[in-house]
């Protein structure tokens, strides 16, 4: 199995607070890794870390055995890393086709031949199947800003996979979420998982969502890792019982 | 573009035609005034409307513009390289102010862009040596455009609509492009365009540096249509002036700048009628206007015209039960 993801000694320190402290891991080709712990266990900080949102205090992240500790978000990007965020993060003037069409254009030659080239960057043809895929047919030309907030999860999930990223890092894409849309967003990202065999890491509240999707779970404490295994070895865990299932 | 948009485009192109042969001079000139400050509207538009850089500088590169044109044409320069020039320096001084928008957002921005339109302005009436201080520049030469010459009214007026429509078009070629769309991003969601893979860096100069430069073209114009230029022209008044004629037209909006400029130039001198009380009548339709409609005219029609149909969600179609059962 080759490493997509390495994450060695990683920290993040606000003044006197550690968010992270000294955390390892690493993810192989085809993994789908859940993070789950509580609120301001370190989650979304890590996350920002390993995507160049915040410069970690120390440790360094690596993409595909490449260093990328401190790169700029754009710059990940374009290496073959997407994202999603906690909260909504879509173009809400933006149809959807065009949100599409935006979150792969940047991949599409240079700035210049951008320029002078087709307005829909010759992505059309890939954003309808995108569209497609994530069930958003009928809603192609609608405002992004108009549809419903699990359509609008469910296109904040399709824009992270348009530009065919080796690794997307989703976080909380079922906070929020109707029963309905999580189903259909479960089933999605597993049919793209099991299509492309791309790599995914999910930071998720929504144990059963976890446990569903996750091919391994780490769990983070204080900025700590106090568990990593297979979703049943986590969820049968005592220290995890106790401290984040509550049961 | 739907069919009543492209009726009124149509109909407006014939009215530009044919009003320069319906007015007298001083007709022309408003005219000619609304043409110019509408490329000047069409820059800022695109920095601030499409791409959400708040600039309350415009003015300033109207002023490097037009004083560029009068001093290169007055040392003995054709207009078309003084006017190029014009666009070029603006464009790199434009750049160069995108850079504290790099690091400052908002109303911070604005204050930034401000104080650079006080520096402009201090430097045009304090370099005498250059500007000729509070004494300005007169006389700046119209063009010669395949030998025929533009110094008639009318034919300035035309030199200038055509320039209008060589640089809207320019303008709108390019908000099609994938640049428009990344103009739009970097307004609406920074931070997410940046993690797909948008150098929002080099778009936030670019958006300064393409909407100076159209500021700057359009100074060009100015200093030979009003053939007297000074600094008082080029203060803040004039950056206000230019961010009410986008803001009233509406902001975002392709054809905003049109709309915002007819009424910023036009309805001050139609409201002359009331005398002493003409501004004052001004300045209370367009409070009413923001007040009631802040998308501007542009929003207003959009909302009276656009056909009514259900909320997306709404109209989205019953998801499949295996969906839930998962």
């Amino acid at each position: 199995m080759t490493a997509v993801l390495e994450v060695d000694n990683l920290s993040k320190r606000f003044g006197g607070i550690v968010a992270v402290d000294n955390v390892s891991f690493t993810v192989n080709d085809g993994d789908i890794l859940g993070i789950i712990g509580p609120n301001g266990s370190g989650k979304s900080t890590l996350f920002n870390c390993v995507l160049g949102q915040l410069m970690p205090s120390e440790g360094r992240v690596r993409i595909d055995g490449r260093e990328s500790t401190g790169m700029r978000p754009c710059d990940l990007n374009r290496l073959g890393v997407s994202r999603t965020f906690q909260l909504l993060q879509v173009f809400p003037q933006l149809s959807v086709r065009d949100n599409l069409i935006l979150a792969g254009q940047e991949h599409q030659g240079s700035m210049a031949t951008r320029l002078f080239g087709r307005p829909d960057a010759g992505l059309g043809e890939a954003a309808d199947q995108m569209i497609e895929f994530f069930r958003l047919s009928h809603l192609a030309s609608e405002q992004a800003g108009m549809l419903s907030y699990g359509q609008q999860k469910l296109l904040d999930a399709a824009m992270a996979f348009m530009a065919g990223p080796r690794l997307v890092l989703l976080d909380e894409p079922a906070g929020g979420v109707n029963l309905t849309m999580l189903g259909l967003l479960r089933e999605r990202l597993q049919a793209y998982h099991a299509e492309h065999k791309a790599t995914f890491v999910v930071i998720e509240h929504q144990m059963e969502f976890v446990m569903a999707l996750c091919t391994r779970v780490l769990v983070l404490a204080e900025g700590k890792i106090i568990a990593e295994g297979a979703p049943e070895e986590v969820r049968r865990n005592p220290a995890v019982i106790e401290a984040y299932l509550g049961h | 573009m739907n069919r009543f948009g492209l009726l009124t485009v149509a109909v407006a192109a014939v009215a530009a035609i044919v009003l320069p042969f319906l007015l007298k001079p001083f007709g022309i000139y408003l005219i000619s005034m609304w043409v110019v400050l509408t490329i000047a509207a069409i820059g800022l538009n695109l920095t601030l409307g499409y791409a959400g850089q708040v600039s309350m500088a415009q003015g300033a590169f109207v002023g490097i513009g037009a004083y560029a044109v009068a001093l290169l044409t007055a040392a003995g320069w054709p207009f078309f390289p003084a006017f190029v020039i014009a666009g070029l320096l603006c464009f790199a001084i434009g750049w160069l102010l995108g850079y504290p928008a790099l690091r400052v957002q908002h109303h911070y921005l604005a204050f930034v862009t401000l104080a650079f339109n006080t520096l402009v302005f201090l430097v045009l009436r304090n370099e005498e040596w250059l500007t000729n201080g509070t004494y300005g520049i007169a006389g700046t030469e119209r063009p010669h455009l395949f030998g025929l010459s533009t110094d008639g009214a009318r034919a300035f007026y035309f030199f200038c609509l055509g320039m209008l429509v060589l640089l809207a078009a320019a303008t709108w070629w390019m908000l099609r492009s994938p640049w428009g769309r990344a103009f739009v991003a970097l307004r609406e969601n920074p931070i997410r365009a940046l993690s797909l893979g948008l150098d929002t860096r080099r778009y936030t100069l670019m958006a300064f540096a393409l909407g100076s430069t159209l500021g700057g073209l359009a100074g060009g114009l100015y200093a030979p249509l009003v053939q007297f230029i000074e600094p008082n022209s080029f203060s803040l008044n004039m950056s206000f002036n230019l961010l009410l004629m986008v803001i009233v037209g509406g902001s975002g909006r392709f054809f905003g700048p049109f709309v915002g400029a007819l009424i910023a130039v036009l309805l001050p001198e139609w409201m002359r009628i009331a005398e002493g009380y003409y501004l004052i009548i001004y300045a209370m339709l367009v409070m009413i206007l923001m007040v009631f409609c802040p998308t501007g005219v542009l929003g207003l029609v959009e909302k009276l015209f656009k056909p009514k149909k259900p909320p997306a969600a709404a109209a989205a179609p019953t998801l499949k039960a295996e969906a839930t059962s998962r």
